[in-house]
């Protein structure tokens, strides 16, 4: 690199030219980065910005080239088998560990270059909420607010909100380590929300919890969401019906379905077969079904159940139903088969594995 | 370094809500002030013995009391430190606390330097609790008083490198067990390294902890002896510093 006045010596413009070149290179770069991984102003603009992400634990891929975004108000059920990346996931997303290859952005800022402001918008719960058993509830909850920089004239009145929030108040007193494990989740989702997050992600929130615990939450995140983008990993399937808009399932690191809830529940309640129950196990059922014309298959099934596939389009029911009723076959019940998300999951899982 | 208070007034806060750091206090005071009693009792014995009176020079109340239980002092810090950093970071990330530290707006660098000023405090509180012992001297007797505080501020470096080097060997595991046997054994190979030489004429000996200490307990306040201890102050932070940052690598 020559530089104007270089006086053609070598060694001091060498020196300089490396040092000059080399620094200023470096800053380009990383400036740069995030505008070439993405498609341009989506990065500002999603909430939650995830691109190509790799992690690996030497030879262990965990995750692979893992690429989402979510907006403002979305709820993201996170699924998958065991081990499938999904706790690696949320670490890297919160700022936890760093990816072998790709970017986060957390409101347009890349978690990675500016952790301190990143993080500041972030709540979140790992797989073991992160407790200090010497420390009573409302300590903890204070040391939290602080570290997390919540602004001193709102901390007190935050910490009293979450706790309202979570059913805490009545332990706040307590020292953690005497808590029960459905009260230490609970400190920890308070924990989560101190900051007021705008990014709430959340691994496995209500494990470990009794029934009536596990509905007292759901409701909790459902009244978190709106202003919020939440991010929830869980092994509960129908708790991802009741409570995500969005759902991604992904296996050995990488991304088998991505779809919104309400996109997925119109795939599942698309039915194909229908379910017949009668009283008597009648003597030419099949037979006389299939004469119904429209129908391409009848299976019996256990208990004087029969399973009805008819052609693609093909309504059946009314026939079947008035057909079930002249035979006198005690028809008891007549539905569609509808997927449930556990169906989904497992084909999906299983397609992957195959 | 926002959050640098905060972090200090948990560890602080954790070391006084278990019985560890009243028991500790209790028994270094304990023991080292048993040990000030029999080099005092030594000291006035050896005054009646006629002998006394035909040695000249360096037998006074500094080189028969003060220097040897300072001595002891700096050998029940080496035992009693391992004790006091072992949980320091191990318990953070036995308790999946870390997660919580690290996805916080906080840097690494304050949660090691808070957790060092913490340690650091209640090594204060334990020479602040010892020197009472040596007023008495000074309220009876008339010890050099230049040489006891040099000896302190040796005892102070002494110690603080100590507890670096004490959470360090904490950042490594999340068992307080094995901290502290790791801390223990750096210590202890610190300490033994210059044995045999001392810490102008050999690398190990000018490695070794105990021989910078010398020259405090005679009133000297060397800057190279204190540029050694602060150098290995940082070295230890930095190394907690570096264990952390790259265990988030792995």
């Amino acid at each position: 690199m020559r530089l104007p006045y270089g006086r053609g010596d070598g060694r001091p413009e060498f020196a300089f030219g490396i040092g000059f070149g080399g620094g200023y290179s470096i800053v380009s770069v990383k400036r740069r980065a995030p505008f070439e991984a993405g498609s341009g102003p989506g990065i500002l603009t999603r909430m939650v910005y995830v691109h190509n992400l790799t992690k690996r634990y030497g030879n262990l891929t965990a995750v692979e080239n893992l690429s989402f975004q979510l907006e403002r108000g979305d709820v993201l059920g996170f699924l998958g088998p065991n081990g499938a990346g999904k706790t690696t996931t949320m670490r890297i997303i919160t700022g936890y560990m760093p990816p072998t290859k790709g970017t986060v952005h957390i409101e347009g800022v890349d978690i990675f270059d500016e952790p301190l402001q990143a993080k500041r918008v972030i709540g979140y719960l790992p797989e073991n909420p992160p407790l200090y058993n010497d420390m009573t509830v409302m300590e903890y909850l204070t040391f939290v607010a602080d570290i997390k920089q919540v602004r001193r004239k709102e901390k007190k009145s935050r910490i009293i909100y979450v706790m309202e929030k979570c059913g805490i108040s009545e332990v706040r007193r307590r020292i953690i380590g005497h808590l029960s494990k459905g009260y230490r989740q609970r400190v920890g989702i308070a924990q989560a929300l101190v900051n007021n997050p705008s990014v709430l992600i959340l691994d496995e929130p209500t494990i470990g919890l009794d029934p009536r615990q596990i509905i007292e939450i759901r409701e909790l995140i459902k009244s978190l969401s709106g202003e919020r983008t939440v991010i929830l990993s869980t092994h509960i399937l129908p708790e991802v019906t009741m409570i995500c808009s969005k759902v991604i399932i992904i296996n050995h690191g990488k991304i088998v379905l991505e779809e919104s809830l309400q996109k997925l529940s119109e795939d599942m309640s698309n039915a194909e077969s229908i379910i017949m129950r009668t009283r008597q196990n009648g003597e030419g059922v099949i037979e006389k079904v299939l004469a119904l014309g429209g129908i391409s298959n009848v299976k019996p099934g256990v208990a004087g159940e029969y399973i009805i596939v008819p052609k693609k389009g093909a309504e059946v029911r009314e026939d079947i139903a008035r057909i079930a009723v002249e035979d006198d076959w005690g028809l008891l019940e007549l539905r569609p088969v509808t997927n449930t998300l556990e169906e989904v999951f497992l084909k999906v899982i299983s397609s992957e594995e195959n | 370094m926002g959050a640098f208070y905060p972090v200090l007034k948990r560890e602080l806060r954790s070391y006084f809500a278990s019985p560890l750091a009243y028991i500790i206090l209790v028994v270094f005071q304990i023991i080292s002030a048993r040990f000030f009693f029999l080099y005092l009792q030594g000291f006035l014995q050896f005054q009646l013995d006629p002998s006394y009176q035909l040695q000249t020079g360096d037998l006074n109340l500094n080189n028969l009391v003060i220097l040897p239980y300072f001595g002891t002092i700096s050998i029940v810090l080496l035992l009693i430190v391992p004790l006091i950093t072992m949980r320091l970071v191990a318990d953070e990330k036995k308790n999946y606390t870390a997660e919580l530290l690290f996805t916080s707006p906080i840097r690494i660098r304050t949660i090691v330097f808070g957790k060092f000023i913490a340690a650091l405090i209640l090594l204060i509180m334990m020479l602040l609790l010892s020197s009472v012992n040596v007023f008495v001297l000074i309220v009876h007797g008339n010890p050099d008083f230049g040489a006891v505080f040099a000896g302190y501020v040796g005892l102070f470096l002494l110690g603080a490198s100590f507890l670096s080097i004490g959470i360090f060997a904490s950042s490594l595991t999340d068992n307080q067990l094995i901290a502290a046997v790791i801390s223990f054994g750096i210590l202890l190979l610190l300490w033994l390294v210059g044995a045999l030489s001392d810490a102008e004429s050999t690398i190990l000996g000018y490695l070794s902890v105990i021989n910078h200490y010398e020259d405090f307990g005679k009133g000297i306040i060397d800057l190279k002896d204190v540029v050694y201890y602060i150098s290995l102050i940082f070295l230890g932070l930095f190394l907690t510093y570096s264990a952390l940052e790259s265990e988030r690598w792995r």
